[in-house]
């Protein structure tokens, strides 16, 4: 998120789009539902699903999944049309507004236009753009159902460029507010989990940010970018990777067609896998470590707000359990190196030194209520909101995003599309939440199918019926609602009885090389 | 500014209510209906005191403070009403704290203790009722309600839900579900919200029932391992037996205010499964067995090393983890960049 | 204009609607033109002619008879002596020597000078009674902060229970400065016993609009709602009509009489609870809401109906609006006494001749008002007390029968004028039923968000239930009114604060009555 939770309620208008909010961060939806009861805030909700945020929307818009390009320019072409547009910002602050502006205002982008690719009225449209660029400040928030496509950057970039004509970034209470959807996905990716970069965002083809790590950890460090999961996969699958070491992740449900995943794991050499259980990954692996819970360990989560936070122990892990940073270093150690930490505050000393935005955020200062970073020094209080006066490149740059089709559309065979998303009760690939019972007897697994589409097909609600795709086939009761739109059809991932990444397109968007997991083709049959 | 309780001055802020300002300084005043996010309600009528040049009594908890504002709170006629209002509740309900879970925990017992109750002076309920167990997590015990409305509040003003409102009128005013549904027939999400909120036995987390009594259980706060939110809780542990009891959302906290989702504040067994691993396991001739740590780490660094060594750094792949802590991930693209040499780090952010 | 030897006069009413008046009606109109008579005798519906428990009533001018309990073979009769005869039927003819009631040449009534006099579904003869005149007269000549002087200077006091000044409610809301204010009209009249607002609305319904009008114009405010129980079915009827017929007129609407002026009214129809009298609760309902009251400050009047400033009135008070801007608050001040001017409208009910309404200067004693108004104690029966101002009043025993109802002399015997119901009782009536009714009505109507009212309610109705069966202790009595002397300190709104009224004026008034009770099992 560019901006934090407190500013919501700063907010005139919020767009919400792509994000089942009350289900995947429940009480980040509470706060936007705040904002709109106590009159502070307007709701725009823009999915395909109508989500309970929809119920909480002035307006609501379904879209055809894959649409969000073509939805979000003709927004734009509306705003700028009617002069909506904050001119002064665009003039001082951004650049490239001039490409920009001759691809949005194309009419293909127009009401009627975008009507007939995405679905959502003409009207509707309009009353969006209206809605939304006329607010003082306006606030977007979204999260896998922009991401997860093949056109995942394109999306993103639309909805920045959306926030830049609107003068909304840099401003308390707007901001593009990606919502995160793990406890350290934002810490994971703050720390180098990444094929580009160092901790910090520091790219690794940079020399100077080379030299650095290697003066720091004495060592040679390689310049070129690493590989993605999902390119670790084909890796495995080809030959090219011969060891994978997995610490605390379940490609297995979560990684697109899993077909294929599986055939991956059965071919590399050599599997490691760090975990609390035997995962359905750890399965595959050749060797499994036991690894310590949250409960039972220190350190720090960085929340979707960019707040570092200190997770405490309450208590010991199991005997013979050892937490992460141990295991890794007893790795380390034992490929011959030397490491020596004592505990995770001398490894928090090392971040504050080589992650500049992580500078000030040292063990003693977190306290209760954490730090935002960019916190480049123990003087900095932190930084609630991102590109306040100017934006980290300097001036903000508009570019001309064309809209693109999914990689996979239905036809005759596969008439319907399918897309992946989470339930409340469930977390991921369930490692954490299906240990609790009572969660699964509240959420099991299912498919949600349009009323419109059940009755042609003659499904009735909690009827087992089964899926498929060109990647394979799973059963699952069908939820028969009139919140899914029809043609469509949503299964969660979090089960591996029913694991609807058997059915997903690996299909991945060439720069950000996310799957495109909210689009695919598929077809639903009756199994009796 | 100034406000005197019971002749002593103490400081106040303006905008500050009386009961605020008293409890913040230690001046107990019975109240129930009144919590910090849920904010005044007048409706318990315990808080009531005297504040000179004001007919009556008034209840604290929404008379705003002004400058050298006198209250009295332990006047004979204060104590009497407040004795009153306790007393009629105590008799309106199955209030006996012998196995209630809140025993300790009760803003109720506190009351009653402060003002010397007993026993009830009258009895005014029936016997018959049924408890609410249909929910998933939560029990309903609606014997014990006193009607203080902050499950009401909570539910809608704070986490927006709309679940929770009241039914019938008087005496017989209850909480109710949606059209008075059982709870778990409910449109209810099961966030617990109206468990945090509830200052008696009454709407309280059934799964630790029984399984400690607050004044013995060890309180510790940490972040929630769910979503990205970053929600602040607090972690109830029963020492004696090293197990997790509960889990309630930090009031306090920037991110959450106190709110939890199901998962955040139900779905804590994965710590404690009997699922866990906890020695490593080596895979022989497709099974699994179980192996010392020296022995596993040596496997495991001796086979690094010789892909290493044969296919090169960038055979090996990483996958570091969106649930483990700033500082494990650190060490781990540290070990891949800097002991196996690849930047072949990447992890499930896009998944 | 046509002239007619003799006119008919028909209380419309609930009461008579409910005896068939309708049917009555039309036979009459059939039988008079059956007979050649419908030229000469014209019939007009009216609202209520102010008595009770006399069924299907008319009178009939110019003799000025009134017939009551009226069936449908009567009619045949009536027609064939009293119109083609000219010999009034005696046998129907309710006695005048015992009341004064419905003297409607009574110059001294404000509220009611139209009630049974002219149609009240015909804003024509609202307004050939003097009708809209203030309005008019408001809007053309006066600043709105003269007619808060003006009602001010009146002395007018709420009507609805409490007897707030109300030229004193209007001067806080006038000055405030907001994008809307409103006027609120509580009909909700829940006090057990009275049914003046509804006889008042029934009986001239533009003469209550006339008094919004006016209240609006004063606070500036453009809209107005009048919250009404929905069991009036036939006043909410009459005020549709008289709404839609002065919308028509130009008298509601925009610019009104050209002077800039904007104002509509609407109804907002209650479901009857009793503590939507009490005004936040009112408006809470009146916004869709549980009717509940509201924590106070702010006041309605700062913050009221969707937290914009809003005034307020009872039916009654309002509808004393009118006279007070056309004739002056002199001239209404001269009614009534010190301290309480005006007058003051009575429903009577229980052991009298004529239960009914009355509108009488404020000051007049309890004595006057049953021997004149009500016809006196019914036959064989002595007083013994009356319960003045409904189930939040006092009971009043023989010693205050000359006491003088106004404002500051029934507060010397910790007494209320209340909403201006009286319940006479006689000796064949025992306090601990009576109390037990009062407290089970309590019960019953609490709404249930504050403890001391909704738990203290229940207790109440507990002690005094077990006291009529034979089980009570003569403690009960000092708990009686110990808890309801608590529940007065420490309730919510004034309904968890009145029971202590009737429980301390039935019990230290009539001791003897229980204490039968308690002791003789």
């Amino acid at each position: 998120m560019t901006n934090d939770i407190a500013g919501i309620k700063k907010a005139d208008v919020i767009l919400i789009i792509g994000s089942d909010t009350s289900a995947a961060h429940p009480v980040i939806a509470a706060r936007i539902k705040q904002a709109v009861r106590e009159g502070k805030s307007r709701l725009i909700v823009i999915d395909p699903k109508k989500i309970v945020m929809a119920d909480y929307a002035e307006i609501y818009a379904s879209q055809r999944p894959g649409s969000d390009v073509a939805v979000m320019n003709c927004m734009m072409q509306e705003i700028l049309r009617n002069g909506w547009e904050d001119k002064e910002y665009i003039e001082n602050r951004l650049e490239g507004f001039d490409e920009f502006k001759a691809e949005i205002m194309q009419d293909k982008y127009s009401p009627e236009n975008v009507e007939i690719l995405s679905g959502i009225k003409a009207e509707t449209l309009r009353a969006i753009a209206k809605l939304f660029g006329q607010a003082k400040v306006a606030s977007l928030f979204y999260a896998m159902g922009i991401t997860q496509h093949t056109t995942g950057r394109d999306n993103v970039w639309t909805t920045a460029n959306l926030q830049m004509i609107c003068g909304n970034l840099g401003v308390d209470g707007g901001g593009v507010n990606p919502l995160r959807g793990q406890s350290n996905v934002q810490g994971a990716c703050d720390m180098g989990g990444l094929p580009n970069v160092y901790p910090g965002y520091q790219a690794v083809t940079v020399a100077a940010n080379q030299e650095k790590f290697e003066k720091a950890w004495n060592c040679k460090l390689d310049n070129k970018v690493g590989i993605t999961i999902t390119e670790m996969i084909d890796g495995a699958y080809d030959g090219t990777v011969k060891a994978m070491y997995v610490m605390g992740e379940n490609p297995f449900l979560s990684d697109p067609d899993q077909t294929h995943v599986i055939a991956a794991f059965e071919k590399v050499d050599f599997m490691v896998v760090q975990d609390m259980f035997i995962t359905e990954t750890a399965e595959y692996a050749d060797v499994i470590l036991p690894a310590a819970a949250y409960a039972e360990k220190c350190g720090h989560f960085t929340n979707t707000e960019r707040r570092v936070q200190r997770i405490n122990k309450i208590i010991d892990p199991p005997e013979g359990v050892k937490t992460d940073w141990e295991i890794i270093q007893l790795i380390a150690n034992a490929m011959g190196s030397d490491w020596n930490y004592q505990c995770a505050e001398d490894i928090c000393k090392e971040i504050n030194a080589l992650t500049p935005s992580y500078g000030g955020i040292t063990w003693e200062r977190v306290g209760r209520y954490g730090l935002q970073w960019p916190c480049p020094n123990e003087e900095h209080p932190g930084t609630p909101y991102l590109h306040k006066g100017k934006f980290a490149r300097g001036k903000g740059l508009l570019s001309p995003i064309a809209f693109k089709e999914p990689d996979e559309l239905p036809d005759e065979e596969y008439p319907l599309i399918l897309t992946t998303g989470r339930v409340l009760q469930q977390f991921h690939t369930g490692t954490m939440s299906r240990k609790t019972q009572g969660l699964n007897n509240l959420a099991g697994p299912m498919v949600m199918i349009s009323v419109e589409d059940a009755e042609s097909m003659g499904i009735s609600n909690s009827e087992v019926v089964m899926i498929a795709t060109r990647r394979g086939e799973i059963t699952a009761p069908a939820f028969v609602t009139k919140r899914q739109r029809k043609g469509v059809i949503y299964i969660p991932f979090h089960y591996k009885e029913s694991p609807a990444n058997r059915l997903t397109n690996p299909a991945i968007d060439p720069i950000a090389k996310i799957p495109e997991y909210k689009v695919c083709a598929a077809k639903v049959k009756k199994t009796k | 500014m100034i406000v005197y309780l019971n002749g002593k001055a103490y400081e106040a802020f303006p905008g500050e209510q009386v009961l605020q300002v008293a409890l913040r300084n230690n001046v107990y005043i019975p109240h129930l209906c009144f919590h910090e996010k849920t904010g005044k309600a007048a409706k318990c009528r315990a808080c009531v005191v005297e504040i000179e040049g004001m007919p009556g009594l008034k209840t604290s908890c929404n008379v705003p403070v002004t400058n050298e504002m006198r209250v009295t709170t332990n006047s004979q006629q204060v104590l009497e009403a407040q004795r009153l209002v306790i007393d009629l509740i105590l008799s309106s309900g199955q209030h006996d704290c012998l196995s209630c879970e809140q025993n300790g925990n009760c803003e109720l017992q506190d009351a009653a203790y402060y003002l010397g109750i007993k026993k009830p002076s009258f009895q005014l309920y029936d016997n018959d009722y049924t408890i609410d167990d249909s929910s998933e997590f939560i029990s309903v015990d609606r014997s014990r309600c006193i009607n203080c409305g902050r499950c009401i509040v909570g539910c809608n003003q704070t986490v927006v839900n709309e679940v929770l409102n009241w039914g019938n009128r008087g005496f017989d005013t209850k909480i109710v579900f949606d059209t008075d549904l059982p709870m778990g027939s409910s449109t209810c999400v099961q966030c617990g919200e109206c468990v945090q909120l509830c200052p008696v036995g009454c709407i309280i987390d059934k799964r630790s029932i029984g399984s400690g009594r607050t004044w013995e259980l060890d309180k510790v706060e940490t972040i929630c391992p769910y979503c990205g939110v970053g929600c602040r809780l607090e972690v109830h542990v029963d020492r004696k037996h090293d197990k997790i009891v509960r889990i309630t959302g930090v009031e306090d906290a920037p991110t959450n205010n106190g709110m939890l989702c199901v998962k955040g504040r139900y779905g804590f067994d994965f710590v404690q499964s009997s699922e866990r691993i906890t020695t490593p396991l080596i895979k022989e001739n497709g099974k699994f067995r179980e192996a010392g740590w020296e022995e596993a780490i040596g496997l495991v660094a001796s086979k690094f090393n010789a892909i290493k060594k044969e296919f090169g750094s960038d055979s090996i792949v990483g996958l570091a983890s969106a649930k483990v802590t700033n500082e494990e991930n650190f060490v781990f693209q540290k070990l891949l960049r800097k002991e196996v040499g690849t930047n072949n780090v990447d992890h499930c952010a896009r998944l | 204009m046509k002239f007619y030897r003799s006119h008919i006069l028909i209380g419309i009413d609930d009461a008579s609607l409910a005896a068939g008046v309708k049917e009555i009606e039309a036979l009459l109109r059939n039988e008079l033109q059956k007979n050649n008579l419908s030229d000469e005798i014209n019939i007009l519906e009216t609202g209520t002619l102010g008595h009770f428990g006399t069924g299907v009533s008319m009178l009939v001018y110019p003799e000025q008879v009134t017939y009551v309990n009226l069936k449908k073979e009567d009619i045949f009769e009536i027609v064939e002596e009293h119109f083609l005869k000219g010999r009034p039927l005696q046998r129907l003819i309710l006695d005048r020597s015992l009341t004064q009631n419905y003297d409607f040449n009574y110059k001294r009534r404000i509220v009611l000078s139209n009630s049974g006099v002219i149609d009240p579904e015909n804003i024509d003869e609202y307004l050939g009674a003097g009708g809209y005149e203030a309005w008019e007269k408001a809007l053309t000549t006066m600043k709105p902060n003269e007619l808060v002087d003006e009602v001010k200077a009146s002395g007018l006091k709420g009507r609805g229970g409490a007897g707030f000044p109300a030229g004193l409610k209007w001067s806080f809301t006038a000055p405030i400065v907001a994008d809307q204010k409103y006027v609120v009209v509580n009909a909700d009249e829940g006090e057990p016993g009275t049914f003046k607002d509804r006889l008042i609305m029934e009986g001239d319904p533009h003469k209550l609009l006339e008094g919004v009008m006016l209240c609006a114009y004063a606070i500036g405010a453009s809209k107005a709602y009048i919250y009404i129980r929905g069991e009036y079915k036939l006043c909410i009827h009459r005020l549709e009509i008289a709404i839609a017929a002065a919308r028509e007129y130009g008298i509601l609407g925009n610019n009104i009489f050209g002077s800039g002026f904007d104002l509509d009214i609407f109804i907002k129809v209650g479901a009857g609870a009793y503590v939507c009298g009490e005004e936040t609760a009112l408006i809470e309902s009146m916004e869709g809401n549980r009717g509940t009251p509201r924590s106070k400050p702010p006041f309605p009047g700062v913050a009221g109906a969707w937290q914009k400033p809003t005034v307020v009135n009872n039916v009654e008070t309002l509808a004393n609006i009118p006279a007070i801007i056309k004739n002056g608050a002199k001239w209404f001040a001269a009614h009534g006494v010190d301290g309480s001017t005006g007058t003051k409208v009575y429903t009577i009910m229980g052991d009298v001749n004529l239960p009914g309404l009355c509108e009488v200067d404020m000051g007049t004693s309890l004595r006057t008002i049953i021997q004149q108004y009500a016809g006196g104690m019914i036959e064989g029966r002595t007083f013994k007390a009356a319960l003045v101002g409904g189930a939040a009043g006092v009971f009043l025993n023989d010693t205050l029968l000359d006491v003088h109802m106004d404002y500051n002399s029934l507060r010397e015997y910790a007494a209320v004028l209340g909403s201006g119901a009286i319940l006479v009782m006689s000796d064949t009536v025992d306090m601990v039923d009576m109390l037990w009714s009062v407290l089970r009505f309590f019960r019953h109507e609490s709404c249930g968000k504050c403890n001391p009212c909704s738990k203290g309610t229940a207790l109440l109705f507990k002690l005094i239930d077990g006291i009529r069966k034979g089980k009570g202790k003569d403690s009960d009595l000092e708990q009686l009114i110990k808890v309801s002397n608590g529940m007065q300190k420490t309730s919510f709104c004034a309904l968890g604060q009145s029971p202590c009224m009737p429980i301390a004026s039935a019990i230290n008034n009539f001791r003897q009555d229980f204490l039968t009770r308690i002791n003789v099992k």
